[in-house]
């Protein structure tokens, strides 16, 4: 079985944001939530640097672990995903997810959360694969039809890269070797305990 | 003449400039070297323990790339958290038990005069019972957050504890208004008797009478109760101030904001419940004619002589000024 992973190659990524729009296009992601986005560090200055980040679907998540209902579960291709009608929408993920990944829509009074929304890593909810209750609540599945995240398909620059960790990796490597610099597989020591060696 | 002179200076010049940038060109490219002032992952976390940056989506606050700081929340709020609250309440229940079991119920040792005298009016009854009823609804859906995981939801399966805890929830951010408000006039109505003075002193140092048959004097309330006021007061603030930072995410702070937050508010609110215990406990079943203080607003003179003395001798003071008082000015009216 493969282990899904994201990997954005920052020297590649020009923030287009086609990423971030594809997106939510794909899910018809409700307004006011992002389940990526594009963070340029170090903005106009020397070494600028973006990063396309979106849940990283962590090994042992911090998520799962602090969900007071227990509403995630990891796939056997190691994709982080949580249950909408187990969701209380308490906010917990949030506080515990390195990433910023969940997001709630604004729903009710004072602001209170509704049920969280985050990247699915285009593999849908528990709900049977394609069904109708499953793409409103999570979006499309791709990955029950064989393709890939559409954001990492679509990436024109091909720095977004989505798929089996350790194909990642290796083309991650091989790109660093060929052109004698990388500035590293951002967030995958904090999600994933392991780092590219480059 | 002069104008074409003048051109020819001219294209002369840009070449010799084009020159200059043509050959400088080539060793530009052979020193830059792209990631020599790259930012780079560790570097920043190492920095700043997190990594914040522009995104051109409206939501500014997605900035945040990454906060490996939430790993240590995770920390509190699964270990932490579960050791400190189940300490400190099971602790509190099991000391209790151990007092009930030795000394039982405190009685009112010169037996019940049939006298009885007002304590709390109706408002501060009426505060009073708001307060705690929002009070045991709060602590109940609160602990149910952090214990409910591990504890019920075994029991009752996914899909009932989900919709027993979407109530919960629900109960926990609207209750929170009045219990705020409860506390707030807790604060201004009771302030006045709450200020330690000399006889909390030495009501401590004589246990408060709570072992043996002591009955150290006390005025309105004693420092156990002046405790329990300072407990609610300035817990029920803190609560209050960091549930509403959590309720309404991003108008106060950011993530690590909202971290610190819910670490405060849960630390507070089990010893608060632990507190509570004690003082539900020392109202009910472990005093006698202690309830009908908040139940029917008078206790018994016998009661009052015993356990708040001082307060009785004022109370008394000012009906005798009271009562002299009509009858000093019912003459001349008439």
């Amino acid at each position: 079985m493969a282990r899904m992973k994201f990997l954005c190659d920052a020297d590649r990524c020009i923030e287009c944001n086609a990423c971030v729009t594809a997106c939510k296009n794909e899910h018809e992601v409700p307004w006011g939530i992002n389940r990526r986005r594009v963070v340029t560090i170090n903005d106009g200055k020397p070494g600028e640097r973006s990063v396309s980040m979106a849940c990283m679907h962590c090994t042992d998540a911090p998520c799962a672990a602090v969900c007071p209902v227990n509403c995630f579960y990891t796939t056997a291709d190691g994709v982080v995903l949580h249950s909408k009608d187990l969701c209380i929408g308490c906010g917990y993920c949030f506080y515990a997810c390195p990433f910023g990944a969940p997001q709630y829509p604004k729903v009710g009074n004072f602001g209170s959360r509704g049920k969280m929304d985050k990247c699915t890593f285009c593999a849908g909810g528990p709900e049977a694969d394609g069904s109708k209750e499953e793409y409103e609540k999570y979006g499309a599945n791709r990955l029950a039809e064989g393709k890939l995240p559409l954001c990492a398909e679509m990436c024109s620059t091909k720095s977004l890269l989505a798929g089996d960790g350790e194909i990642i990796a290796q083309i991650y490597k091989e790109r660093v070797t060929k052109r004698g610099y990388g500035s590293g597989a951002w967030g995958w020591k904090t999600a994933y305990r392991e780092t590219i060696e480059s | 003449m002069a104008s074409f002179a003048k051109y020819i200076r001219l294209v002369v010049g840009a070449w010799a400039f084009f020159l200059v940038v043509a050959a400088s060109m080539p060793a530009n490219a052979q020193q830059v070297n792209p990631t020599a002032s790259s930012v780079k992952e560790q570097q920043l976390l190492q920095e700043l323990n997190r990594i914040q940056g522009r995104v051109s989506i409206p939501d500014q606050r997605s900035g945040v790339l990454e906060q490996p700081a939430g790993r240590d929340w995770r920390e509190f709020r699964n270990v932490t958290l579960r050791w400190i609250g189940g300490i400190a309440i099971l602790g509190v229940l099991a000391l209790l038990v151990i007092f009930y079991l030795s000394r039982g119920m405190v009685r009112i040792e010169g037996g019940r005069s049939g006298r009885t005298i007002v304590r709390f009016t109706a408002f501060e009854r009426f505060v009073h019972w708001m307060t705690a009823t929002c009070f045991v609804v709060l602590a109940v859906s609160g602990l149910n957050i952090t214990f409910g995981r591990p504890l019920l939801l075994p029991l009752i399966g996914f899909e009932a504890f989900s919709a027993w805890s979407q109530w919960a929830k629900y109960a926990h951010n609207y209750l929170s208004f009045p219990f705020t408000i409860g506390v707030v006039l807790i604060f201004l109505m009771w302030i006045g008797g709450n200020i330690p003075n000399k006889a909390d002193v030495d009501w401590m140092k004589r246990g408060g009478g709570l072992v043996g048959h002591d009955h150290p004097p006390a005025y309105r309330f004693n420092a156990g109760q002046k405790a329990v006021y300072w407990i609610v007061v300035i817990g029920g603030t803190a609560v209050a101030v960091t549930g509403y930072e959590l309720m309404f995410p991003f108008y106060i702070s950011g993530i690590e904001g909202m971290q610190l937050a819910q670490i405060v508010h849960s630390v507070v609110a089990v010893l608060f419940v632990a507190a509570m215990l004690a003082h539900i406990y020392i109202g009910t079943i472990g005093m006698e004619g202690a309830f009908e203080a908040m139940g029917s607003g008078t206790v018994d003179i016998n009661w009052a002589k015993e356990h708040h003395s001082l307060w009785l001798e004022e109370q008394n003071a000012r009906a005798g000024a009271n009562d002299a008082r009509p009858r000093a000015t019912a003459a001349p009216a008439e």
